[in-house]
């Protein structure tokens, strides 16, 4: 091997493809806001008790509703308060928590069922392939809010639940995007020397397969999270998802909404921090498609 | 084409049939339907009586097959709540949510498709670097989230149109932008990149190069070839939307078969979600169908699919 670090070596070959990633990455300006705000939102949601300055189920009923400090509030409660007197910014903070959670957990959930069933599907072909894409036909065909609410409403709106029923539900683009990934993979020379020297099946989908469509996979990740987080968020509004007292944007904001002719605030803000964090995932997953794809590797 | 049409209506059917399958073993495995019709403060008694009169205690596959049956010929059973009959009670309300999906589609393909046109004109000026935005913002926006600044901003502040219901054409405004909203993302994206391509192909540097009008060449050559696969994803888009129809029509109290579906699902009136699932699961197999035999029918290449 030639010294990587010799300045003259290194000019010859030119800059290493793990050089034209980074440069790519610093390039793009949407996927570092993108992880920037990932990034402190999840640094935020993990430090919540250090972070929150007061107890986000503490309620005082001297304080209800105080206006945040822009509107004329104090620093005491820098967001104001709820019309329990919750202070809003604790809640806020907390609520960072079970926003993250049920998008990284249901992503992580659906992302195993639908890769299983996409790189079982893209390997395998024929009646697997048959079984996997009318599995997903179905699937789109079923109107995942209504059998989400309804599920959850019989099951009891708690975190597991919430997590569990978005998590068997939102495999379907995991399927369709490692289905045709490993499909393309797999007509590879690679992957037809692999089987020439007799590697075993589990072998070659986990040694030859699965390293060179997971680009792929994290995009479609990043992606379901923020598909899960919004649903989440969408059945807390409607009052069957997590329930309260839970911090839970999606039902702060409904809290909010019986008080949002005089006070507005209370329904902006956690609807623009929830904006916020799902167009933060977005761009990352965006931003990771365009620099891991491969037609912009040359 | 009609080998196509029959191999797709039987997928569509069988589709159809495992859905509702799907639905009947959810709602059968996670609820008792005697508890919820008996109410809180029936006795064990009562709610074993119940059972037997409904027949719950019976196998779930004797269950599926006599809802099925009846289902085939319309009748759904009778709504716990209302204590009417279901399919009635459905098609009531679906006037409201089939208006709304129709004016939903037709504000997301007036304004897509424009945008993504001239966003296809010029790449990488401020129009296409607006649409962009506009896109990727749409896709993150909370819908319901949404309504509720629109109602607080057009309804309250301006006092412009009304906050809730459905009386007028006034009261469909916000929900159509709502709802349109969410469909627009995908078609804006589409028709841009289809136009991008039609507008490197040959055939529009022949029709250029012959002397065309660059407003004959634009609508007449490229977008009429772009547009394609863009009217097949508006089929599919109206399928989803009317499924994603619950959550505004319950922001703007629009007594749909959305706000339905959320009624009954809140008062545990099994019979009448159970329909509704199968309802809206429906539509997107019929508008899928659709956008298939369309697509096959303006690009024959599509018909070996």
């Amino acid at each position: 091997m030639t010294d990587a670090t010799d300045p003259l070596t290194r000019e010859w070959q030119g800059p290493t493809p793990r050089d034209m990633l980074v440069a790519k990455v610093k390039g793009h300006t949407g996927l570092l806001i993108g992880v920037g705000i990932v990034g402190l939102l999840t640094f935020v949601a993990i430090l919540a008790p250090v972070l929150a300055p007061h107890d986000p189920y503490a309620q005082s009923l001297m304080t209800r509703m105080e206006p945040p400090v822009f509107l004329g509030g104090t620093w005491e409660h820098p967001l104001g308060t709820d019309h329990l007197g919750r202070d809003y910014l604790s809640r806020l903070i907390y609520g960072a928590r079970v926003s993250l959670l049920i998008g990284a957990v249901a992503a992580l959930i659906s992302g195993l069922i639908g890769t299983a069933m996409g790189v079982a599907a893209g390997y395998f072909g024929g009646k697997v392939d048959m079984v996997v894409t009318f599995l997903i036909n179905v699937r789109l065909a079923m109107p995942v809010v209504l059998v989400a609410l309804a599920v959850v409403a019989i099951l009891g709106g708690s975190l597991t639940v919430v997590i569990c029923v978005l998590g068997l539900l939102l495999w379907d683009r995991f399927a369709v995007v490692m289905r045709a990934s490993t499909l393309q993979v797999s007509r590879r020379d690679y992957v037809a020397a692999a089987r020439s020297i007799g590697a075993s099946t589990p072998r070659i989908v986990l040694t030859e397969i699965m390293p060179n469509i997971f680009n792929n996979l994290i995009v479609v990740i990043t992606l379901e999270m923020a598909h899960a987080i919004l649903l989440e968020a969408a059945l807390s509004f409607l009052g069957l998802g997590v329930q309260p007292p839970t911090p839970s944007w999606g039902l702060m904001v409904s809290e909010g909404k019986n008080m949002m002719l005089f006070e507005p605030w209370l329904v902006l803000i956690p609807g623009a921090v929830l904006f916020l964090l799902v167009l933060a995932i977005n761009l990352m997953g965006d931003g990771l498609r365009d620099v891991t794809a491969p037609e912009n590797r040359s | 084409m009609l080998p196509f049409i029959l191999k797709r209506l039987g997928l569509a059917l069988l589709v159809a049939f495992t859905v509702s399958f799907i639905s009947f073993l959810l709602l059968f495995l996670s609820g008792d339907p005697a508890a919820a019709l008996a109410g809180e403060t029936a006795s064990g008694e009562d709610i074993e009586a119940i059972r037997r009169v409904y027949g719950f205690d019976r196998p779930m596959l004797v269950q599926y097959g006599e809802w099925l049956v009846s289902a085939l010929q319309g009748d759904f059973g009778e709504s716990y709540y209302f204590k009417l009959p279901v399919a009635g009670l459905i098609a009531e309300r679906l006037q409201v949510t089939m208006i709304l999906g129709v004016c939903g589609i037709s504000f997301a393909l007036l304004t897509a498709v424009p945008l993504g046109v001239a966003a296809a004109i010029r790449p990488n000026s401020i129009v296409d670097r607006v649409a962009l935005f506009m896109s990727v913002a749409g896709q993150a926006m909370p819908s319901f989230w949404f309504g509720l600044i629109l109602i607080v901003v057009f309804a309250i502040q301006l006092g412009m149109l009304p906050p809730s219901g459905a009386e007028t054409w006034r009261h469909f405004i916000l929900p159509t932008v709502v709802l349109g909203y969410y469909a627009m993302p995908a078609i804006m994206r589409l028709t841009r990149a289809g136009m991008l391509d039609t507008l490197n192909s040959d055939y529009i540097r022949t029709a250029r190069a012959k002397g065309a009008g660059e407003g004959r060449v634009l609508f007449k050559h490229a977008l009429r070839n772009a547009i394609i696969p863009v009217v097949s994803l508006a089929a599919v888009q109206m399928g989803f939307m009317l499924g994603g129809s619950i959550v505004v029509e319950s922001v703007f109290a629009l007594h749909g078969a959305g706000y339905l579906a959320w009624e009954s699902i809140a008062r545990n009136d099994l019979p009448t979600v159970q329909a509704l699932i199968l309802v809206f699961s429906m539509f997107y197999i019929v508008f899928t169908f659709l956008a298939d035999v369309l697509n096959a029918w303006l690009d024959p290449r599509m018909r070996s699919a």
